[in-house]
């Protein structure tokens, strides 16, 4: 039958585009493992960049990409955590919850790179703190904001409304609610979404370059106000040489990269796996 | 006599519905007090009046009195979080935080401050043996309490509530989610406690109703219809309504 | 007492809140401002007459239409590949696969998504584009091919995720009415499904436009940095994106009118992008309200 025939078609060209999908990924990754894998060795990680590629090492990009995540970390997470209880938790219905909602949907969508215009004109020009660290993480908070926020929401709604009743029926006040039975109940969710906004702020490239990362760095930042380069600048910057050896170095800085980029989305899903496990209601 | 709890021409609206309409109610001190009717017929609308968990719900606008040992619980400097305390509330679908036994049963006590490990243990296991649960988890306060049976659940969150030592404890078709065996054990249980405690319970099953209060009320449309003994009201109800309702001629 | 402190810890939480709609404000704000310096010195029409964009060159002109066929040119090439494939993927989970291939692969394709997009560059650079030369020998080596199809195949996980939940929330009667009438699943997929889909599918498009446009470094790797009103994928191009990193890794001073060359364009990329999720929340909130 011509719908029979149709139907199955169909169905293989889908299941090819899936594979392809996985296929791509697959063939991504084994080229890179061989273009890199050679390179990396215990040298490679703690070398200074050199304008020789042989003698060229992540470490300061690997520091710097360690500063960046670490200040961001500090700045985000009370933040976006906070925002997020207060809309789920106080706001309900007010106009000002309204605007934020749509203000932090809109936020979520906004290219990177205009962080990184933001950022420029407010941390390093008007702040004037110049291409410091702390400017790139103040830019890198603003543009996870919007997903610790959304994740703590999430977090916080998977609550069943009897434990808020049973806390509220025992005389508790709303912050004591909060506190001590929603937060705990709503934490596993909460860490998990702020792992994964880490790692989304660890592979980002564009908004730091914006606000002043370097691309040659032979200094570790010893304090927030000093310049820094993050691993994908590295990467960026050694793709941009022509020598080939420089794309070795690239490859394997990817590997780096992406192993640690991996490991920290894992550890995010196994540790939601075990929370859902924990809390089953 | 001086009564546990008064209410005077109460009127409740939810924005335009019309909610509970004019009731007047007495409440003796450890009695346990059976509100019956239909569903919708406002007997948990006005239950929740008396610890007042109708406050968070949108368009909540409430007329008249409410004492509590002839005190208003509605004026404006009473404070709702020692309002609960006197007053506690076990709901229908037992909602037992997911924390260890111990600390569910000792919540009340440790949000007011009470952080002494002495005290808070014995009013573990006095609160739990009230509740007739001491025996069965003794032996690991530590466990989930999410780990518990259904029947065992809700026996829990009768001792947090009996923790913080109410005079009041108000029951939302406490029941209705366990088995017949786990509610036998329940009912016998608030025949226990009411020597202690005023109870009031909503439930939908009348025989229960029978079974365990001292004075019943009927409740049908957000009226008040009749409330007197609970023998009266099975036997003898004055109105028609009540009649209807008990014969189950509707319900 | 108590009281107190309660609305002393909702203000601070509130506070929290503010800080995301002093976000938004200041983008407004350093976007609009700087460009209404910007055109003080460049007149808006030439703004978006020229056909040229060479502020950097002693011969300057203004005109933003390269960076914007630039950007065009490689979101298009990536929608290409990423509907086709990303909305099959969507209706195979969806209806033809079974549960557990579905748990499975969801995952997989996620991983897609978390690819930090420098190293999907490099992806383009090194293996996509002497790839694609073998298949079209006049390909230069900096194009708009290969950065687009890669971030294609980038975007794939966006449209597929969420097309697959727009098909997911389709009420069941409809599926078993067209069941029952004794449709294949290609027919009721096509013929009913994606119809009655069809908004959350479109939202996901326009999402991933909305990505396209914005996106960085996949570009600015592979497709060279030479602005050029064109729609040849095979020579190399500029996008807004590429443009702003280009300026800001050289060593323009600040305060020059070059300078502000960069919240010019940004402000074009940020209305563009604007625009599109303003349109994608009004359709995904008239969809999703259909099924409610």
């Amino acid at each position: 039958m011509n719908n029979r025939l149709k139907n199955n078609i169909f169905k293989y060209w889908a299941i090819s585009c899936t594979l392809f999908g996985i296929a791509m990924l697959l063939i991504f990754l084994i080229n890179i493992v061989i273009d890199g894998v050679g390179r990396i060795d215990w040298n490679f990680i703690t070398d200074l960049p050199s304008r020789k590629p042989e003698l060229a090492g992540i470490y300061t990009a690997i520091m710097g990409t360690v500063w960046i995540l670490g200040l961001t970390a500090i700045i985000a997470i009370p933040i976006g955590v906070a925002a997020g209880i207060y809309l789920e938790e106080y706001g309900k219905k007010s106009r000002f919850a309204n605007i934020l909602e749509i203000n932090i949907t809109n936020l979520a969508g906004i290219p990177s790179i205009i962080y990184g215009i933001l950022g420029l004109e407010v941390f390093v020009r008007m702040f004037g703190l110049g291409n410091s660290v702390i400017a790139g993480a103040l830019t890198l908070s603003l543009l996870i904001l919007p997903i610790i926020i959304v994740a703590t929401r999430e977090a916080i709604k998977a609550v069943p409304k009897t434990i808020r009743e049973a806390s509220f029926a025992l005389g508790a006040t709303k912050w004591q609610t909060i506190s001590q039975q929603i937060l705990p109940a709503a934490g596993g969710g909460v860490v998990t979404g702020v792992i994964l906004a880490l790692s989304r702020a660890i592979g980002e490239t564009a908004p730091l370059i914006v606000v002043g990362a370097l691309t040659y760095v032979p200094f570790v930042p010893q304090s927030p106000m000093d310049q820094y380069s993050v691993l994908p600048m590295q990467i960026f910057n050694w793709i941009s040489r022509p020598e080939k050896e420089f794309a070795t170095n690239a490859a394997a800085a990817i590997i780096v990269l992406l192993l640690i980029t991996f490991i920290m989305n894992g550890f995010a899903i196994y540790l939601r796996n075990r929370w859902q496990k924990k809390v089953k209601w | 006599m001086s009564y546990k709890l008064t209410a005077d021409h109460v009127n409740v609206w939810y924005g335009n519905f019309h909610a509970l309409k004019d009731i007047s109610i007495r409440v003796r001190p450890n009695t346990v007090t059976a509100f019956i009717g239909p569903s919708g017929c406002g007997k948990s609308t006005f239950l929740r009046l008396i610890n007042r968990m109708n406050d968070y719900i949108d368009g909540f606008r409430m007329e008249g009195h409410i004492l509590i040992d002839e005190k208003n619980i509605y004026a404006k400097r009473v404070r709702v979080e020692e309002l609960r305390k006197e007053v506690g509330m076990v709901f229908q679908k037992p909602n037992p935080f997911p924390k260890t036994i111990f600390d569910n049963v000792v919540y009340g006590l440790t949000i007011r401050g009470v952080k002494d490990k002495h005290t808070l243990e014995e009013a573990c296991e006095s609160s739990l043996r009230q509740a007739a649960l001491w025996d069965e988890v003794k032996d690991n306060l530590k466990k989930s309490a999410l780990a518990l049976s259904g029947g065992q659940q809700q026996r829990l969150c009768i001792a947090r509530t009996l923790a913080v030592k109410p005079t009041v404890i108000l029951m939302d078709e406490p029941a209705s989610a366990l088995d017949p065996i786990s509610t036998a054990k329940i009912e016998d249980l608030i025949a226990e406690l009411k020597q202690h405690y005023t109870i009031i319970i909503v439930t939908h099953n009348m025989q229960q109703a029978a079974r365990i209060s001292d004075r019943t009320a009927f409740f049908y449309l957000g009226e008040l219809v009749e409330f007197d003994t609970t023998v009266n009201i099975f036997t003898a109800p004055k109105e028609e309504k009540t009649q209807s309702y008990i014969t189950g001629r509707f319900g | 007492m108590k009281k107190r402190n309660e609305k002393i810890i909702e203000f601070f939480l509130a506070l929290s809140g503010a800080i995301t709609v002093l976000t938004t404000i200041g983008i407004l704000w350093v976007l609009l401002y700087e460009s209404v310096l910007f055109f003080k010195e460049v007149s808006v029409v030439e703004f978006f007459t020229d056909t040229q964009w060479t502020p950097l060159f002693s011969d300057k002109h203004f005109g933003i239409l390269p960076l914007i066929s630039g950007t065009i040119l490689t979101s298009f090439i990536a929608i290409l590949v990423a509907l086709p494939i990303g909305l099959s993927i969507a209706v195979y989970l969806n209806e033809y696969a079974h549960p557990k291939i579905r748990q499975t692969i969801k995952p997989v394709l996620e991983i897609l998504a978390a690819i930090p997009t420098v190293v999907y560059g490099f992806f383009a650079l090194t293996v996509v584009t002497p790839f694609l030369q073998t298949l079209i020998p006049s390909l230069a080596g900096f194009n708009a091919l290969s950065p687009g199809i890669v971030m294609g195949i980038m975007i794939i996980p966006l449209i597929s995720s969420l097309s697959e939940d727009a098909l997911y929330a389709v009420p069941k009667s409809l599926r078993e009415a067209s069941y029952g009438l004794g449709a294949t699943q290609f027919q009721t997929s096509f013929k009913v499904l994606v119809p009655a889909a069809s908004s959350g599918i479109i939202v996901s498009v326009i999402l991933a436009i909305s990505r396209a446009f914005g996106e960085t470094m996949i570009v600015a790797v592979a497709a060279g940095l030479e602005p050029r009103l064109t729609l040849d994928p095979t020579v190399p191009i500029a996008t807004i994106t590429t443009y702003i990193v280009q300026v800001s890794m050289g060593d323009v001073p600040q305060g020059s009118l070059e300078f502000k060359t960069i919240f010019s364009a940004g402000m074009m990329l940020f209305v563009f992008t604007f625009i599109l999720n303003t349109i994608s929340a009004r359709v995904k909130k008239k969809f999703y309200h259909k099924y409610e």
